[in-house]
């Protein structure tokens, strides 16, 4: 699915990624762990093609396909999918409207009509139950007034319509309560086949007693530095980040 | 990337801005009283016209050209290097399409606008009459005969002169008198054409009536009047819209409108307003200097404007409400586009005079490149105006760095009972959201034109359907570009 190797990665001329290395299979879930500023964060945003952030070194192939050399709506119809941290608000353009261009976009690309109006509604209505979202919101703008826990479903929900082949979740754990979280994991765990494949990318192993990793990777100081099975988790969740700190410190010096 | 998306867009051509090759008559380049007399004769007027403009020559000669209260740049505008009559050459008289210059015809062709009947009858948008204005005159209106037989009075400013002289004597300068301001005083000398319309009482006019306004001669300046009188309980949609070609000058177009509203009657205007905007250098454009001004006369009536701006290098505009009926209702909604080095300095009056009056206005303001676009609003509530109210939203969307956006509010207040709201909001158009809608698959023009038409939704929906589809298309294209 997606080939990462030694990808770094700078932000105004910062190195924030130092020689990432990662291969996730098809049908295959990765958690990505690790403490504040290790650089989860800019790893989602560098695969989705966000323009602040400069490729240095490294190359990643999604799908046999050179991926960095792709704008990010093209990574976006090739079937990337980022559910963001912090979902963006945009006044004036209902949810259903947004969803209908991004479908519509992405159908074009594959050389299909648009959907008809009748099958795009059923759909809605199919996707909307499964993270219990309300009718109400598919009417409302892009994530305007919704609440945390509602941005966050919204993004599954939106995930679901599109049925990306790699679906990045950043951090769509934080700020849930635990209702919100079983939810939006119900989600995804429906949305699982054996043909598309997950990265998450969360701070705590709760997230991951609902969405069961193939995979565990700890993430610091720009590097993977560990990597395991969901074991790893736990293990990191029992002694805290502060072990790996330890650990690693010397060398990223 | 980001750079080669810009260039291909900044470069794109204005679509509109071709050049009619036509025979013309046209006046030699100057202005003096005998100007003003040979138009008036070439026109075949009657003296009291004759004498109106001369009246408006004379103040409009002892005005000063407003120089600083708008926020605006542009050079001192040499009038005497204008022409101040240009018109196609044509046959002695029109009595049938089949006289019309096929040049003419095939130039409104292109621009969308059929003044075939037939066609239009069969074809979308059958619904709306049009009065063609190609520079200083009227070239066509149709269904007129449909209108007519409803007692709805549509055509040429020049027509309705010759044919319903007591309806123009007795209505023009009723709302924007000839000493109103300096470009309403130059109209009043040297107007040219325009369109007249008239709902009698009662009469729901059956289809939109529509004025397109065309530029076309080089060195001309575009004056014209429309003037819309609905009589009591009487409702009409009139639409306008307008183009020039693509010149290096700039080019005058100073126009008069003015809108009379009866007791429950209701006039709807709207504009999508698509002058030549000029170059990204800022070259070339029409300087648009217009005054539009609508009177709720009567109790219950209603007026309201809407606009799309997105053309001309200098827009100074300000369509307003006097609410002199009680229960009368005046509302503004407005989106103002500007980009490379456009200067827009737009919004409205509400004058409330009459108890009960109710105003809103709506401006979305959007900049991009490094043009200036600002909202002036005046928002009046006299002594006696009892129980007014005013809701005003003026919001501004930046789209880079180098452009500005610029909030004047005035608000008087004369009487205790008003109520008056203002909101005010500054937005950039953020490189989040338009990332947030690339990761979803939309391109950056998609994106643009997403977030944009969902920030102007307000004003756009109250377009008639036609017009707001356009309207979209036009804002996508004007902002294409904008954001690398």
């Amino acid at each position: 699915m997606i080939t990462i190797k030694n990808l770094h990665a700078s932000v105004d001329g910062k190195e924030i990624l130092k020689g990432i290395n990662l291969e996730v299979k098809e049908g295959e879930i990765h958690a990505i762990m690790g403490p504040n500023g290790s650089g989860k964060s800019t790893l989602s945003n560098v695969l989705a093609g966000k323009e602040d952030y400069e490729v240095t070194e490294g190359e990643v192939t999604f799908n046999g396909k050179d991926l960095l050399d792709m704008d990010p709506d093209v990574r976006a119809k090739e079937g990337l999918f980022l559910a963001f941290q912090y979902p963006v608000e945009i006044p004036g353009v209902s949810n259903i409207n947004f969803l209908k261009t991004a479908l519509n976009e992405k159908r074009a690309y594959e050389g299909k009509s648009p959907m008809e109006a009748k099958d795009f509604l059923a759909l809605v209505k199919e996707k909307q139950k499964l993270v219990e979202l309300d009718g109400k919101l598919a009417n409302r703008s892009v994530n305007e007034g919704f609440s945390g826990g509602e941005k966050k479903r919204n993004e599954i929900f939106q995930m679901a319509m599109l049925d990306p082949k790699l679906a990045i979740l950043d951090e769509t754990d934080s700020g849930l309560d635990i209702d919100a979280l079983r939810i939006v994991a119900n989600g995804v765990n429906t949305l699982k086949t054996k043909h598309n494949s997950y990265i998450v990318i969360t701070h705590y192993q709760r997230l991951l007693d609902h969405i069961v990793p193939d995979f565990v990777h700890i993430l610091y100081n720009g590097r993977i530095v560990k990597s395991g099975t969901k074991e790893l988790a736990l293990e990191l969740e029992a002694k805290g980040y502060d072990e790996i700190k330890k650990e690693f410190e010397k060398e990223s010096v | 990337m980001g750079n080669e998306i810009l260039e291909q867009h900044i470069n794109k051509e204005y679509e509109w801005g071709f050049i009619t090759d036509i025979d013309t008559d046209t006046f030699a380049p100057g202005l003096n009283e005998n100007v003003v007399r040979a138009l008036s004769a070439k026109k075949n007027e009657p003296s009291w016209l004759l004498e109106y403009r001369l009246k408006a020559f004379k103040a409009w000669q002892q005005m000063k050209e407003p120089d600083n209260w708008a926020h605006l740049h542009y050079p001192k505008i040499n009038f005497d290097a204008i022409s101040y009559y240009s018109a196609p050459k044509k046959k002695p008289e029109l009595t049938s399409l089949d006289e019309v210059d096929p040049e003419l015809l095939k130039t409104f062709e292109k621009l969308g606008i059929s003044l075939e009947e037939q066609k239009r009858l069969t074809g979308v948008g059958s619904n709306i009459a049009v009065d063609a204005v190609f520079d200083s005159v009227s070239v066509k209106t149709t269904f007129r005969e449909t209108l007519m037989e409803k007692g709805v009075i549509f055509c040429s400013f020049s027509e309705a002169v010759q044919e319903h002289p007591e309806l123009i004597q007795k209505y023009m300068g009723m709302v924007v008198p000839h000493t109103d301001n300096y470009y309403a005083a130059l109209n009043a000398a040297v107007f040219s054409d325009g369109s007249f319309c008239y709902i009698p009482k009662g009469v729901r006019c059956p289809m939109e009536l529509s004025t397109y306004f065309r530029i076309n001669a080089s060195g001309t300046g575009q004056f014209e009047r429309t003037l819309i009188v609905a009589d009591e309980g009487s409702y009409v949609s009139y639409l306008e819209g307008c183009t020039a070609p693509q010149r290096d000058e700039n080019q005058l177009h100073a126009a008069v409108v003015e809108i009379i509203a009866y007791k429950d009657a209701e006039v709807k205007y709207s504009t999508v307003q698509n002058w030549y905007p000029g170059d990204k250098d800022g070259k070339g454009g029409i300087y648009n200097f217009v005054t539009k001004r609508g009177i709720c006369v009567g109790d219950n009536s209603k007026i309201s404007w809407t606009q799309v701006e997105t053309g001309s290098a200098i827009t100074w505009k300000y369509p307003s409400v006097i609410l002199k009926g009680n229960n009368s209702i005046g509302e503004f909604y407005s989106v103002a586009v500007t980009n490379n080095k456009q200067e827009a300095d737009t919004g409205t009056k509400m004058i409330h005079i009459g108890k009960n009056t109710r105003s809103t206005i709506i401006s979305k303001g959007i900049s991009a490149g490094f043009s200036n676009n600002s909202y002036r609003g005046l928002v009046q509530i006299r002594k006696g105006a009892t129980n007014a109210r005013n809701f005003s939203q003026c919001d501004s969307l930046l789209m880079g760095d180098k452009c500005g956006a610029h909030t004047f509010p005035y608000i008087e207040i004369k009487d205790k009972s008003a109520v008056v709201e203002h909101e005010a909001t500054t937005s950039k158009i953020g490189e989040d959201q338009l990332f947030y809608c690339k990761q979803r698959g939309l391109d950056t023009e998609k994106a643009v034109g997403l977030i944009v038409n969902g920030y102007c939704k307000e004003v756009l929906n109250k377009l008639p359907m036609e017009f707001a589809v356009e309207a979209q298309k036009l804002l996508a294209v004007s902002l294409e570009g904008s954001v690398g």
